[in-house]
């Protein structure tokens, strides 16, 4: 199925949940709202003709500076169709949360995890909300752009090695 | 073995330091700690064309409590810190650390949150291996570099020690100052 007739699909079945949409190099990108994005999910998934069975990717932008908000990006794939499909979900940068898809897509779980890691995007619905890749005493979220490249802590390198230091 | 026809029935003398670091530096059971790509190139120096056989240190035994020399090979994390420091202490002196390559001796080219800019601020170390990653050969040349460390160790005189540590000689206590490892 092309990049239009997708679209068009989905814009239909959800007029007011599709803000924009744009194809670039011949990839589509919808821009969805964050209330919807159950529903398209579980749309996209089970209709027949669209058959997103593979969430290749679910990724967090910190676009704050820009636009004040975070985004969560989905990226589908079918692998009876072999069409693809991208999501964009901006949600405001204060309270930033959103329901989960790990009901629809399994993978989702550790995507969304890290997801919840490295910005704090917090995940409605999710089973088991930890972070994945920090140590457990870290603080903060480190690939917000408020958050300094170079912003080590070094308390857990102490707890390792020197603890017994005057 | 021709040896004897050469000796006969005789006795050498040497002195116990000799004969010792000679046993420990021919014998070297590293500890591969491989973090990142320095990783494949350890594992090359064992292999049939760079043969650290020859060498006597190709026995990797990935059990801590059966080596001496641990090899950090890679990028080490804050999250990863931990482990290795945990490996090495469960290793039996002697013991001897090799940091493999850029990373592993100061962080690299990651100079950011992640990554400790330095495998000696959680373990001694006592060769630093520059490179990214480095070739087999440089890691072989490290090992020799170990293997003349040893030579020149005192069996009896070796005490580790940890920073922080206090030492009590003859009523003082001394501390160990934070930057030094051994004495």
């Amino acid at each position: 199925m092309d990049n239009e007739t997708i679209a068009s699909l989905v814009k239909n079945n959800f007029p007011e949940a599709v803000t924009g949409s744009e194809i670039f190099r011949n990839e589509l990108t919808l821009i969805v709202k964050k209330e919807y994005i159950p529903e398209i999910a579980r749309f996209l998934k089970e209709n027949k003709e669209l058959d997103f069975d593979f969430l290749s990717d679910l990724c967090g932008v910190d676009r704050v500076e820009t636009d004040g908000v975070f985004e969560v990006v989905y990226h589908l794939y079918s692998i009876y169709k072999n069409h693809r499909v991208r999501l964009k979900s901006p949600i405001t940068s204060n309270d930033p949360c959103i329901s989960t898809v790990t009901g629809i897509w399994n993978t989702a779980n550790w995507h969304e995890r890290e997801a919840y890691d490295m910005y704090g995007i917090k995940f409605d619905g999710h089973p088991d909300l930890r972070k994945i890749l920090t140590p457990d005493d870290f603080e903060g979220h480190p690939l917000r752009k408020d958050y300094p490249v170079d912003g080590r802590q070094p308390a857990t390198l102490r707890e390792i090695y020197r603890k017994d230091e005057a | 073995m021709g040896l004897e026809s050469h000796l006969g029935d005789n006795i050498l003398t040497t002195t116990l330091d000799t004969l010792v670091n000679w046993a420990r530096k021919s014998s070297l059971w590293p500890m591969p700690f491989g973090l990142a790509c320095c990783a494949i190139e350890m594992m090359a120096a064992v292999a049939p064309r760079y043969d650290l056989a020859r060498f006597g240190a190709e026995v990797f035994r990935f059990s801590p409590r059966q080596s001496d020399l641990m090899i950090v090979a890679g990028t080490l994390t804050y999250k990863m810190a931990s482990v290795a420091r945990r490996i090495y202490d469960q290793m039996p002196e002697p013991k001897w650390v090799i940091a493999m390559g850029a990373c592993a001796i100061s962080g690299g080219v990651f100079n950011t949150y992640s990554v400790v800019q330095g495998l000696d601020q959680v373990i001694p170390v006592d060769v630093y291996l520059p490179g990214c990653p480095p070739r087999p050969e440089a890691l072989i040349h490290a090992i020799m570099e170990i293997q003349k460390k040893i030579e020149k160790e005192s069996v009896l005189n070796k005490i580790t020690v940890n920073p922080g540590d206090k030492l009590k000689t003859e009523g003082t206590v001394l501390k160990v100052p934070n930057t030094d490892f051994n004495i």
